[in-house]
């Protein structure tokens, strides 16, 4: 297992009651595995991810649980051993591409400062690199590319950007926190094959938070089913699927239109 | 840009700071005088031979408001820079890091405001002696509260935004959060806030040239040439007209260049 979770509980504390965010879940991702982390709104989902990577900031803390990463417990590491982690061995992706990003500098700017300081690039090879980057996620031209500024592309184009300044130091783990739900439908779609294509040719799991099970069904080998901070139920994909045994899930896969 | 070139004020102040930009830095080629000598055996109305009189002592008057203008931007400019930078390092990390933090320097920010800043300038340098590096450091030590503020507001708002989680999620220190992704976002109003100091700073360092605690004779300032024409008001007001012209022009260019640019970044005012 590249990744594992074991009894992860994190809380918010608002006038001293906790909310009880992520509530006890443990959990696994393999080498190369996709894993979808599947809920509505407020289920927990987008505090697992930012947990894994101990972004919780007050009023959040996590109380309890450890995260296997590569055989080392990440919440054993001192902070600054963390930085070393975040975006070079495990990459987070988020919702709305454009807030993502950094308005004032060039996209290129964005995806070589993260290359510089992780890995020490120099500022000619930083270069090349993102131009490698932004060709493997397909935006045309990126010699040119890399000298626009974020407003000056689509929301699908940003959202490639940011997967490329994910994936730019090669991590070990994507965690893509609704990487389509701000995007038109069809641009949508583009991004799911975008992530499917990327899994296939890259040494990179991936966990994909979403509250669409149409999503899940074409990327992910495994789900969890996340439920008030619980997971309700978890297996792979076929299994959880075609055979929901808890009432919750059915509900979900019931929700949704259709599923090729 | 094109909103800024609409603005005929900001206009305007572009083109007088420019002019004034130009008088500093060539002052040495372009007076006609030197502006410490005595050239003429009394004081002169404007004539052809000097443009701007001489004054009680039959020295050059434009030569000496051309010097002086060197004096004034860089005590303006240089102060400004303390004051920004001071600004912004107690602001950055109070609005960043908030808490127990912010409390404690924005407590200081309010002591420092509490003293009226000409007393504290004042009296500084009657302690120190007054000359023009002191008069610098002076100002800027005594004016960087206001920007302070400035950089704490727009840093409480950045770091709710997006880009700082994702910057945190690429493995970025907070000190690099704070000065690589935060603070150039933050560059706009700072622009404008030392546009409008330094107009704020140039108008200190006259008032304390005025008072003879600034930038000492026989070096001209602004201020201190004001400061020579007091007895004169009557019988010789060009000594002390040209001097004043000169503050005022540049004081009001840099508020209609920093009003323009104010414009020009928040485009909805
Ligand atoms: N910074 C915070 N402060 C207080 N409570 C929080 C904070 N972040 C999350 N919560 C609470 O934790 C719970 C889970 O939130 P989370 O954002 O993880 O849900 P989610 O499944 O990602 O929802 P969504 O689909 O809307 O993104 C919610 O009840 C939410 O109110
Ligand atoms: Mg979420």
């Amino acid at each position: 297992m590249l990744l594992e979770v074991k009894n992860l509980k994190t809380h918010f504390y608002q006038e001293g009651l906790p909310v009880k965010a992520v509530d006890g879940i443990s959990f696994g991702v393999g080498a190369g595995e996709v894993l979808g982390i599947v809920g509505e709104s407020g289920s927990g989902k987008s505090t697992v991810g930012l947990s894994l990577l101990r972004l919780i900031d007050l009023p959040g803390k996590i109380v309890e649980g450890a995260i296997n990463f590569e055989g080392i417990d990440l919440m054993q590491l001192p902070e600054k051993a963390m930085r070393n982690i975040r975006g070079a061995k495990i990459s987070m992706i988020f919702q709305n591409p454009f807030t993502s990003l950094n308005p004032v500098f060039t996209v290129g700017d964005q995806i070589a400062e993260t290359l510089r300081f992780h890995q020490g690039l120099s500022r000619r090879r930083s270069r090349d690199k993102t131009i490698e980057m932004l060709k493997m996620v397909h935006i045309k031209n990126p010699e040119s590319r890399i000298n626009s500024y974020p407003h000056q592309f689509s929301g699908g184009m940003q959202q490639r950007v940011m997967i490329a300044m994910a994936l730019a130091c090669n991590p070990k783990l994507l965690i893509a926190d609704e990487p389509t739900t701000a995007l038109d439908v069809t641009v949508q779609w583009e991004i799911i094959k975008l992530l499917r294509e990327l899994k296939d040719n890259l040494d990179v799991s991936i966990i994909l938070i979403t509250h669409d099970f149409s999503v899940v069904a074409e990327l992910c080998d495994k789900v969890a089913v996340m439920h008030n901070g619980k997971i309700v139920e978890d297996g792979n994909l076929n299994q959880v699927v075609q055979r929901p045994k808890d009432p919750y899930t059915q509900k979900l896969i019931s929700t949704v239109p259709r599923i090729e | 840009m094109n909103q800024f070139k609409k603005n005929k004020f900001a206009i305007f102040g572009l083109v007088v700071l420019g002019l004034f930009i130009f008088l500093a830095v060539f002052a040495n080629v372009i007076s006609p005088y030197n502006p410490e000598s005595i050239v003429e055996s009394e004081t002169q109305p404007p004539s052809l031979k000097h443009w701007f009189g001489t004054d009680e002592i039959g020295r050059d008057i434009l030569s000496r408001v051309f010097y002086g203008s060197r004096i004034s931007l860089t005590v303006g400019f240089v102060a400004v820079v303390i004051a920004i930078i001071i600004g912004i390092v107690f602001g950055a990390l109070s609005g960043y890091f908030g808490g127990f933090l912010d409390t404690v320097l924005m407590r200081f920010v309010d002591v420092m405001l509490a003293f009226p800043s000409i007393f504290l300038i004042l009296t500084i340098q009657i302690m120190l002696s007054p000359n023009i590096y002191n008069v610098m450091i002076v100002i800027g030590l005594t004016s960087w509260m206001g920007v302070a503020r400035l950089v704490r507001g727009e840093f409480l708002t950045q770091k709710e935004r997006q880009y700082v989680e994702a910057a945190h999620a690429i493995g970025a220190s907070n000190l690099r959060i704070i000065f690589r992704h935060i603070l150039p976002n933050a560059i706009a109003p700072i622009v404008v806030a030392a546009t409008l100091g330094m107009a704020g700073a140039i108008l200190t360092e006259s008032a304390l040239s005025f008072l003879g605690l600034g930038v000492q004779p026989p070096t001209p300032s602004w201020g201190n040439m004001l400061m020579d024409a007091q007895a004169y008001m009557r019988d010789a007001p060009w000594i002390a007209i040209f001097p004043g012209l000169f503050i005022l022009l540049s004081v009001l260019s840099l508020y209609f260049v920093g009003e323009g640019l104010r414009q020009v970044f928040n485009p909805k005012e």
